[in-house]
């Protein structure tokens, strides 16, 4: 019983705390910046959406091939490169990557894309990777036993199973493509991150939130969102492994 | 039905070689069950996985019913032997009845039949068809588990069958259970079957012949009886045990202690029910069981009665002794 | 090469921006241990609770970390802190609360049953029993956790130079307001090699308390 009354306590602190913040922002005239500018905002969330969009969607387009490529026997020796490079490549901080890469690409909104696309890669092809090799052998041995091709143990067997950890690894990734799409401004990528960084240089609390707030949002939607299709998509018998 | 002719199989472990299989002759003949057993990494489950190219034999021919199977895709050929392992294999994504339904499936077969199919693999199995259809392989226990994966061999009707000690994971009575489950099974069905045990007790029950290796080797091959009767060589021995001469008592029945009793004794009784005291065995009982019942006898003797209950002949302890050369004070000890 | 010199050029400043980051990283993830750690031990005990701490933990791990300091700053300006090292350090002490919160649940949940159960056989206390065998056995999994922190705030506090936090991001932001392409790359590497070195050194500690029987390499 005490155990439900904490729960009970924690939430509605928290549902206070975001009402108050919401309410005092509001009265601080903090909303004015976003009610007055609405083409602007609509603008600014279009080109990040669209930085997300296609940097992510690039990213499982060559990530998911090539963590299932060198997952196949014959590559299989080769998979610790890729998985050192991935590991190697997540440790290093987003706004250096973005840096680095504009050092080289200069400015613009290609640079960005570029940037994005590659650290979200990562993650995707660390899990991919993973998930298809966390599948159990019993079962592939099974399949091939009983006469699967090679491509039916594939679309069949490793990526149902599988499905999990590579869907994990997209919706981590989007996410946190989304806040680093809030620093693709900094390299001339456009996005939110206009709002949030001019807010913050004209110490202009109207402007950062402007910025700060549909961010926030956009990223505990997708987030949102990308669950509810990861429950969809992954078959129901794998269901109990996911917690 | 399958045919190993000098089969040797070579891995290749870094720079040194291992010789898993060693010229192994060995020759299963149509609708029998033979089970490969000897010690951890004698070359049992290497022999087994060459026949349906899992792993390729170095040397050597192997021949499923008549045709060299380097001849035949590997692929068609695996969807044409069913395949049971001891972890199952079970696909944790597809329901038990899209478990089932793989092979048929890889061979295109009509939707109408695949689910007929499925119900009756069921039922022979003693699991309701729709009680399973839709539930997914870790809601099963570990013996219901197995069941299925028995079934996904059979779906295809295919001839030969390869097991690879498939209740080698389960508690002894469930194992037990499933053992007389699948020789059940296995008299409707009559499939060719290669075993792999690495419990000589379960390859007495289930064999009807029986290859023990040693170090990729095959050391003795011939009928359980056979086997225990006349081991080869001290590792044979050895390995199906001090006890092996009783043994035998599981493969033998009352009638066959009749038998060669019969010859012996002559005198008929009328009343063989009333002399042994009310103690009765079935003529198609295995000896063990039979021994029990007469240790337990007050007489020391049974009355052995046919199918209908009507009793037709007596045995006693000491007629045991014209069957196994040990004293009747050792029988005690094995069956308690 | 122009990165070479410049580093011969500014590696005393350099040193010191490094040591500021460390500061900022240490103090941060510092007091999310003592946070953290005991939190995490206490919700071990108690499922539902856990359940909402972590999904809220969770929650503020999506917000984008721009976005938290954009939050902060109105917030933290009531006390005249808007700008600097508190928002910096309040958002980085938030992020880190998840890797070692659940770390720590999921350590202290996970020590084996049986070897609780034996603890328990030997009449240890509850306080010895948590002591000597499941804190210890739980240590190498909530050091991962903190070792996750640390790299998750290293990259972050880089950012928190554009709220004027310091630390090697002011050569990123100062590198890019003034199109001086050598010192945006003298400071994402310099922030790499101390993301990677911590990593590294974070990962040995963590084996080296590791218990042995799980000292596989
Ligand atoms: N892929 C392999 N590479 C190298 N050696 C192997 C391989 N598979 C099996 N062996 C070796 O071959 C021998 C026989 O193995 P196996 O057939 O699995 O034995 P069993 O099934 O009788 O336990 C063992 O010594 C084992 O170590
Ligand atoms: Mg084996």
């Amino acid at each position: 019983m005490p155990e439900k009354k904490w729960e009970n306590v924690v939430r509605a602190g928290l549902f206070l705390v975001i009402i108050s913040f919401i309410g005092w922002a509001y009265v601080a005239g903090s909303f004015r910046f976003i009610a007055d500018n609405p083409d602007e905002l609509i603008y600014l969330l279009g080109q990040h959406l669209k930085l997300v969009g296609l940097s992510s969607f690039l990213a499982v387009l060559v990530a998911v091939p090539l963590g299932i490529f060198i997952t196949r026997p014959r590559f299989k020796k080769f998979d610790w490169i890729v998985i050192n490079f991935a590991n190697v490549g997540q440790t290093v901080p987003s706004l250096a990557v973005l840096a680095l890469v504009m050092s080289y690409l200069g400015l613009g909104y290609k640079t960005a894309v570029f940037a994005l696309w590659f650290y979200s890669l990562l993650p995707i092809l660390r899990n991919t990777i993973a998930g298809i090799e966390s599948v159990n052998p019993s079962v592939i041995d099974a399949g091939k036993g009983m006469g699967m091709k090679p491509s039916q143990i594939l679309w069949k067997l490793e990526l149902p199973n599988a499905s999990y950890a590579i869907l994990a690894g997209i919706r981590t990734s989007t996410v946190i493509n989304i806040g680093t799409a809030a620093l693709a401004f900094l390299i001339g990528g456009g996005g939110l991150g206009d709002f949030i960084f001019t807010g913050i240089s004209l110490y202009d609390t109207g402007i950062m939130l402007a910025g700060a707030v549909p961010v926030t949002m956009l990223a505990i939607t997708i987030d949102f969102l990308l669950g509810k299709l990861e429950k969809r998509i992954i078959p129901k018998g794998l269901h109990w492994e996911s917690d | 039905m399958i045919q190993f002719n000098n089969v040797t199989k070579v891995y290749q472990s870094g720079d040194k070689e291992v010789k898993a299989v060693n010229r192994v002759n060995l020759s299963v003949e149509k609708g029998e069950i033979c089970v490969l057993i000897g010690p951890s990494g004698c070359g049992k489950t290497t022999l087994l996985r060459m026949v349906n190219r899992m792993i390729e034999a170095t040397e050597g021919l192997i021949e499923v019913n008549g045709e060299n199977i380097q001849s035949l895709d590997s692929i068609q050929l695996r969807r044409s032997i069913g395949y049971v392992i001891q972890q199952t294999g079970l696909f944790p994504n597809m329901t038990i009845e899209q478990n089932v339904s793989v092979v048929p499936r890889l061979l295109g077969w009509d939707r109408v039949k695949i689910q007929h199919r499925y119900n009756e693999l069921m039922d022979m199995m003693g699991l309701d068809p729709d009680e399973y259809r839709n539930r997914y392989p870790w809601e099963l226990s570990g013996g219901q588990q197995q069941r299925i994966g028995v079934a996904r061999a059979l779906a295809a009707d295919p001839p030969v069958m390869l097991m690879d000690e498939p209740f080698g994971a389960l508690d002894p009575v469930i194992r037990e259970h499933l053992q007389n489950e699948f020789l059940r099974i296995q008299k409707t069905v009559k499939k060719t079957i290669l075993f792999v045990s690495h419990d000589i007790d379960e390859a007495i029950r289930l064999g009807d012949a029986i290859a023990i290796f040693n170090a990729g080797e095959l050391m003795q091959y011939g009928t359980p009886n056979e086997i225990l009767s006349n081991p080869r060589n001290e590792f044979v021995s050895q390995f199906v045990g001090s006890d092996r001469t009783l043994k035998r008592l599981n493969l033998l029945t009352v009638d066959d202690l009749l038998q060669r009793v019969a010859a012996v004794r002559q005198k008929k009784q009328k009343s063989y029910k009333e002399a042994c005291g009310g103690s009765t065995v079935r003529r198609d009982s295995d000896l063990r069981n039979a021994l029990s019942v007469l240790l337990s006898s007050p007489t020391g003797a049974a009355a052995v009665v046919d199918e209908e209950g009507n009793a037709f002949g007596n045995i006693t302890i000491a007629d045991f002794e014209r069957l196994v050369e040990v004293h009747p004070a050792q029988l005690k000890s094995i069956v308690q | 090469m122009e990165l070479l010199e410049f580093f011969q050029q500014h590696w005393g400043e350099m040193l010191a921006k490094t040591l500021e980051h460390i500061q900022l990283v240490g103090l941060a993830v510092g007091l999310s241990i003592l946070i953290g750690v005991p939190f995490g031990i206490y919700i071990s005990q108690k499922e539902r609770l856990a359940n909402l701490v972590l999904a809220v933990a969770g929650v503020i791990m999506t917000i984008p970390s721009i976005a938290l300091f954009g939050i902060m700053i109105p917030i933290l300006s009531i006390i005249n802190h808007g700008i600097g090292f508190l928002p910096a350090f309040c958002a980085l002490v938030l992020y880190s609360q998840l890797p070692i919160i659940r770390n720590t649940y999921v350590a202290v949940k996970n020590v084996d049953a049986n070897i609780r159960d034996a603890a328990k056989g030997m009449g240890m206390t509850t306080r010895e029993r948590l002591i000597r065998v499941e804190i210890p056995m739980a240590l190498p999994v909530i050091m991962a956790g903190v070792r996750m922190a640390v790299i998750l705030t290293i990259g972050i506090a880089a950012i928190a130079a554009y709220i004027g936090a310091g630390g090697l991001g002011d050569y990123i932001s100062r590198g890019i307001s003034t199109s001086y392409t050598t010192m945006v790359q003298a400071g994402a590497l310099s922030v790499s090699v101390l993301a990677l070195g911590s990593d590294f050194l974070l990962g040995q500690i963590q084996r080296w308390i590791s218990p042995r029987t799980a000292d596989s390499k």
